[in-house]
């Protein structure tokens, strides 16, 4: 029986990639650190995409109010808008909205700045001067995203809740230390250390599928097209893939 | 190991060398050798492996058969360390430059010499980055970005990167393609002055027949992953063979 050609690709490109993120255990933990790179890339990574990332969070807390708030109206539950804020966007909203944009931005820089190192041969110039390519360029990449993510997450939750105080608001007065005082005290240890836990691997997984297809890329300026585009495409399908896995194991465990 | 070396005039010898990538057999059997001092030429069409063929030398890519000795020792052997001091001793000059976009001419030049396995002080760090900018005639462009020079100036500095090291060895991945035929010819001259100044031995991969002839002490003829035919310039022009003629129309 002949195997479609889609999925074979589709096979033998997971088991690439399952190959590639095995080999960064292997050189990540290697005596020979590029520390002063991956300073440079967390700077840059963390750098580059906080604007966007705040301005997308309170954008993110601003909206989820204002439609939440006629829903509890109806019910009379007005006065449960702060904690149901600050619930979904801590436990949810904030961490896969977040990475979302964060693979948009991130995931395609690195899938076009590696794949036009890959076609303009400077993957191998760093290989005969006496580097290792693998540590210098991927291992670096993706521990500053794994690093960084759950930084801009906390930092995006922040300004989502403040969003949201601007939002409850709008349409009745309520002090920012009562708003907060609600929004924290829903919140427990179960709520925060999952959802903070769960960022980790987005980040992880955007940093080593960008860079699996940046390393890859095809030849030509195409290729450098496709590395950038499909990384984002497939960092975002795993992000949800992750966040069904973690929902289901935080259920397994009894914190929902 | 420094007398098999003073002794062996032989800087790389290639014997049966094979290649291939899935059904594409790129190169099958191919043999070469290349004297202390010497500039040989690889003529072949686009797609023939001429590239491949120098990835092997420097172990960017791995034979599948073969046996390939670089200054005494066999390549395919080495382990890591040993691959990454060899490779001081190699320049390798890539067709797109492969100058790193992100840093300045500077931090390219000094690339090399803070990632290898010895140390350089930095006033002999300054002084070599000074020494190869005017080799190559761009004393001034230390502090600019690649973007900002020409394709021919980039073809410069990534050649001033390629001399850094004092190789003695050089493999140039067709030094004037893509460039126009005055800048190409500059190329060449310098490729020129490179040779007469440090006696390095090159394998130069080109089919631009104005740089051939200038640097080319032998030139080899690769055809269906083979060493078709070798000899120097004048005597390969006056072949009849229409597979060598092509070159020289
Ligand atoms: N990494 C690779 N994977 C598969 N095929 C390759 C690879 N590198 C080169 N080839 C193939 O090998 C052949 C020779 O390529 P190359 O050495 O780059 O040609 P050229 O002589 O123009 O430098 C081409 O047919 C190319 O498709
Ligand atoms: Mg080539």
């Amino acid at each position: 029986m002949e195997i479609p050609k889609s999925i074979k690709l589709f096979l033998t490109q997971t088991g690439e990639l399952a190959k590639f993120t095995g080999r960064f255990f292997s050189e990540a933990f290697h005596p020979h650190y590029e520390f002063r790179e991956f300073i440079r890339q967390c700077y840059i990574i963390g750098y580059k995409s906080l604007p966007l990332l705040g301005i997308t969070g309170f954008i993110m807390g601003l909206v989820l109010t204002m439609q939440l708030r006629p829903t509890l109206v109806d019910y009379g539950a007005e006065s449960m808008l702060p904690s149901m804020i600050s619930l979904s966007v801590v436990r949810e909203i904030g961490p896969v909205i977040t990475a979302l944009i964060f693979a948009g931005k991130i995931g395609s820089s690195i899938g076009a700045e590696l794949g036009s190192m890959r076609v303009t041969e400077q993957i191998d110039a760093m290989e005969v001067s006496g580097t290792n390519p693998y540590r210098y360029l991927v291992v670096t990449r993706v521990a500053a995203t794994t690093v960084m993510l759950p930084l801009l997450i906390i930092l995006s939750d922040a300004v989502g809740l403040y969003g949201g105080y601007l939002g409850v608001n709008i349409h009745a007065i309520t002090s920012y230390k009562l708003y907060m005082t609600q929004a924290f005290n829903v919140l427990d240890f179960y709520d925060v250390l999952p959802a903070i836990i769960k960022t980790f691997f987005f980040g992880f997984a955007i940093g080593i599928i960008g860079c699996y297809k940046g390393y890859y890329s095809k030849k030509g300026t195409e290729g450098v097209g496709l590395s950038a585009n499909s990384a984002v495409v497939i960092s975002s399908l795993v992000i949800f893939i992750l966040d069904l896995i973690a929902v289901q194991i935080t259920g397994i465990l009894g914190y929902n | 190991m420094t007398e098999t070396l003073l002794h062996n005039d032989k800087v790389i010898s290639i014997h049966n060398l094979c290649k291939s990538f899935g059904d594409n057999k790129v190169l099958d059997g191919f043999n070469l050798e290349l004297n202390r001092g010497e500039t040989l030429v690889v003529l072949g069409r686009s797609g023939s492996g001429k590239s491949v063929l120098i990835k092997c030398i420097i172990g960017l890519m791995e034979p599948d058969a073969g046996e390939i000795n670089v200054l005494g020792q066999n390549m395919l052997s080495l382990d890591h360390e040993q691959l990454d001091r060899l490779r001081v001793q190699i320049g390798f000059l890539f067709q797109s430059n492969a100058l790193y976009d992100s840093m300045t001419v500077r931090e390219n030049l000094e690339f090399p010499m803070r990632r290898h396995w010895y140390k350089i002080s930095q006033e002999e760090t300054n002084s070599r980055i000074k020494e190869v900018l005017e080799n190559v005639g761009l004393p001034h462009t230390a502090d600019m970005v690649p973007a900002e020079l020409s394709g021919g100036m980039q073809k410069r500095i990534a050649l001033a990167r390629t001399l850094i090291l004092n190789p003695d060895i050089i493999l140039y991945d067709e030094p004037t393609t893509g460039l126009d035929p005055i800048t190409g010819r500059e190329i060449t001259n310098l490729m020129g002055e490179i040779q007469d100044k440090y006696k390095t031995s090159a394998i130069v991969i080109s089919h631009d027949m104005r740089c051939v002839k200038a640097t080319a002490d032998k030139i080899i003829v690769l055809l269906n992953g083979k060493c078709y035919a070798q000899g120097t310039f004048d005597e390969l022009k006056s072949s009849n063979d229409k597979n060598i003629k092509q070159f020289f129309e």
